[in-house]
């Protein structure tokens, strides 16, 4: 148990590593954002009544859905790279390559979406 | 520039603590998720959701194969969705999903909490948190 990094909070979320520090950040975020509405979610549910639906109908606003389904989306398709290339470890000299892959991947599907809840949203 | 492989593989990494096997079950699991999110999805199209619900409530579906998901919308009957074979489908997906999701935080934790006595206190909360989503998981999933 020797590990002692000594990084405060500050200089953690300041880190710029080599490569894929942005993939890196985001996946943090997305992943956070998931377990924070999952968490919510299950509690509301589990707890029924006005508070529950109180607290389930935050995820009807719109701005919310985008929010989240940048969390899902972006956890996803980033998780589904760093898997494949760390079961395949020899992949990993490509991981610059295999990151712009993700956002080509990512950007679109992401971009479709945002556009199908926007014209929900607003079309009523 | 030559490049010389910097890696490990998976065997010659030995396996040997709780952590580095939780690194594995993290990558693992989200294959898992992503089998099992593909077969709600797939399912729910079989069951015919193309006729009466939009492509966000299949979703919605597929990312947790809960008859509560799929009640607002115009199904005529949700009788082949309440089956125990998609109740354990759900709980499947919801006990891999919430160990890969609490073993994350504890990650996270671990970036920022570097104290032997912290670490020890995330660890005991992610096992009460752990404990506790599951539990009402799996509830709902059962009573609904």
């Amino acid at each position: 148990m020797g590990l002692k990094r000594d990084v405060s909070l500050s200089t953690g979320l300041r880190y710029r590593g080599p490569a894929g520090y942005l993939t890196f950040i985001l996946h943090r975020i997305g992943g956070l954002g998931m377990g924070i509405f999952i968490t919510l979610h299950i509690l509301a549910s589990f707890v029924g009544g006005r508070f529950g639906g109180a607290i389930n109908g935050i995820y009807e606003n719109w701005a919310f859905q985008i929010f989240i389904f940048f969390c899902v989306m972006f956890h996803a398709i980033n998780g589904l790279r760093i898997t494949i290339l760390d079961l395949f470890p020899k992949l990993l000299d490509y991981q610059t390559e295999a990151i712009w892959i993700e956002w080509a991947v990512f950007i679109p599907l992401f971009g479709i979406s945002v556009f199908v809840i926007m014209q929900t949203a607003l079309g009523g | 520039m030559t490049k010389k492989s910097r890696t490990l593989s998976i065997k010659g990494r030995g396996l040997t603590s709780f952590e580095s096997i939780m690194w594995l079950f993290t990558r693992l699991s989200a294959l898992a998720m992503y089998a099992l999110i593909l077969f709600g999805l797939i399912g729910a199209l079989v069951m015919g959701a193309r006729n009466n619900m939009n492509f966000a409530d299949v979703m919605r579906w597929a990312f947790m194969p809960n008859v509560t998901h799929v009640q607002s919308t115009d199904l005529e009957s949700t009788d082949a969705w309440v089956t125990p074979f998609w109740k354990l489908t759900a709980s499947a997906l919801l006990l891999v999903a919430t160990a890969h999701g609490v073993h994350g935080l504890v990650v996270i934790a671990d970036d920022y909490i570097a104290g032997e006595g912290g670490r020890k206190f995330v660890r005991l909360l992610s096992i009460i948190m752990m404990a506790s989503m599951s539990f009402m998981g799996l509830w709902i999933i059962w009573t609904s």
